[in-house]
């Protein structure tokens, strides 16, 4: 498996680490009811085909990455910048 | 029909022409007492139980391909009870005693080889952590026994004693480990189930789960719809397809474990030998393969296969510790779906749904569950309450703080 990096290109599955699902992107406000953090640290929807799923590119530019993915077929079909979307 | 060495024999003797098929293929009634979606080794043996401890035969084991067809066919089938949480180490106890009545209990063959498990340390502190194991094996009536460097020495002399990076300073044996022919284990819960009265219904998926005001009423499948007093979810490896049917969210992400197994060699190695700090456990089939593993690829995926990087870390792996299986080679390799929940323990309990069960979670380590699994859950869906040695299963831990988390590496999905 290959992920193409925005900054740096098409790498090696290796240089990155998968963190998991993008729900990590949906932090709940400080406060929030005990079930928003159960549903924010544990539950998912674990789908069997398309995903989204946070990747670090660790051995390349050190960013967060949302990475749209089949986990089915290993297809990757859209790689982005954690950094951009928030913007 | 009853299996024996003179069975075996007779109909040798007259072409094998009397063997009769080892259970029937019904076809699906309108209502049954119980349906268990999942027809794999946990939910043949949830089957089997449900039907021998509590009586309840009306049952129906609902499989979308064929019986075993999932992760009980796709593992290294070790067989070991070497836990160290309370609610983790009472669980596997009892299902290693259970491994080892099952072929009387069956009358089936399914290879239970008690032939040792072996794990390695490479450090002091690697040591410690394993005699405080070992002790709580003991504490629990299981065996441990502590092997220092020459004591490894005579039990595997093929390792490389002379590595430097992970000298082997000894290991921790379970005299009572081992493993199994994991089909059989799934045929024999089958064949047990089905002779009780159990309906095993092959290439029937569930596509809905009926919920009326909070009560299961009874499933949608392929072949019809099906009424239900009680539906069991047995399904790991789509453990979240199926709850969502129920509109429950699981504490599950599922990732895949890669196995390889090589040609057929002579009787070489006689235990389950696991190199921790390698991520790489190995063992040798009755048939001569190779049967060996490592970690997880660590991302979620249903492929079934992995990736090369893994496959290129467990060879290195591998000829890092006995250099000796270089020269074998590689035949197949396959990946398994892991139910992966945050803790890395399995989860057998009731839902927000009333009548409906779940047993799934399993993680990396379904196979050696198979009776305990099936015991506990015939118990949780006969009586309603949880199995002594499943009580801290619980669905909800996550929620309030309850993990089970053997490792001690956190409560996240990724981690374990």
């Amino acid at each position: 498996m290959r992920l193409t990096c925005p900054l740096c290109g098409e790498r090696d599955r290796r240089e990155f680490y998968y963190y998991g699902a993008e729900d990590y992107l949906r932090r709940p406000a400080e406060g929030a009811p005990l079930a928003e953090w159960d549903n924010y640290l544990h539950l998912r929807d674990n789908p069997a085909g398309v995903t989204k799923d946070l990747w670090y590119h660790e051995a390349g530019c050190a960013q967060w990455l949302v990475v749209t993915r089949n986990t089915v077929t290993h297809e990757i079909s859209g790689v982005e910048l954690v950094a951009e979307r928030k913007a | 029909m009853r299996y024996s060495g003179l069975r075996v024999i007779t109909e040798g003797l007259f072409g094998n022409r009397g063997w009769t098929p080892a259970w029937r293929e019904p076809s699906p009634k309108a209502e049954y007492d119980v349906v268990i979606i999942g027809g794999g080794g946990h939910g043949l043996s949830t089957a089997y139980y449900l039907a021998k401890n509590h009586g309840i035969t009306n049952v129906a084991v609902l499989e979308k391909g064929y019986l075993g067809g999932g992760n009980v066919g796709r593992n290294t089938t070790i067989v070991r009870a070497n836990y160290f949480l309370p609610g983790n180490s009472e669980f596997y106890s009892h299902s290693l005693k259970l491994w080892e009545g099952l072929e009387a209990e069956l009358n089936y063959n399914v290879m239970h080889s008690q032939r040792g498990l072996i794990n390695l340390f490479h450090s002091d502190g690697q040591r410690d952590a394993f005699v405080r194991r070992g002790n709580a094996m003991i504490n629990q009536g299981d065996d441990a026994i502590l092997l220092d460097r020459e004591g490894v020495r005579e039990h595997l002399p093929y390792l490389d004693f002379g590595n430097t990076r992970f000298p082997i300073y000894g290991g921790l044996l379970h005299p009572r480990g081992g493993s199994a022919r994991h089909d059989a284990v799934a045929w024999g819960y089958a064949r047990g189930a089905d002779r009780r009265g159990v309906d095993l219904i092959q290439n029937c998926e569930v596509t809905g789960i009926d919920i009326e005001n909070g009560v299961v009423k009874g499933v949608q499948t392929t072949r019809g719809a099906i009424r239900a007093k009680k539906v069991g979810i047995v399904v790991a490896g789509r453990s979240s397809q199926v709850a969502a049917m129920a509109g429950m969210r699981l504490p599950i992400e599922s990732h895949i474990l890669q196995a390889f197994v090589t040609e057929g060699l002579k009787p070489v190695i006689n235990h389950v030998v696991s190199f921790g700090m390698g991520h790489f456990y190995i063992s040798q089939s009755d048939k001569g393969g190779l049967v060996f593993g490592g970690d997880l690829d660590f991302y979620a995926s249903y492929a079934a296969r992995g990736n090369l990087p893994m496959v290129e870390h467990v060879m290195e792996a591998g000829m890092t510790l006995m250099p000796m299986i270089g020269r074998a080679k590689v035949l197949r390799s396959w990946g398994g779906i892991m139910d992966m929940t945050p803790d890395g323990s399995p989860i057998i309990d009731k839902t927000h749904v009333e009548g409906l069960f779940i047993d799934c979670g399993w993680n990396y380590g379904g196979f050696k569950a198979v009776p305990a699994s099936g015991w506990c859950m015939a118990h949780l869906m006969a009586t309603g309450e949880p199995h002594e040695v499943a009580r801290k299963f619980r669905l909800d831990r996550f929620a309030t703080g309850h993990l089970l988390d053997e490792e001690g590496t956190g409560s996240q999905h990724n981690l374990h």
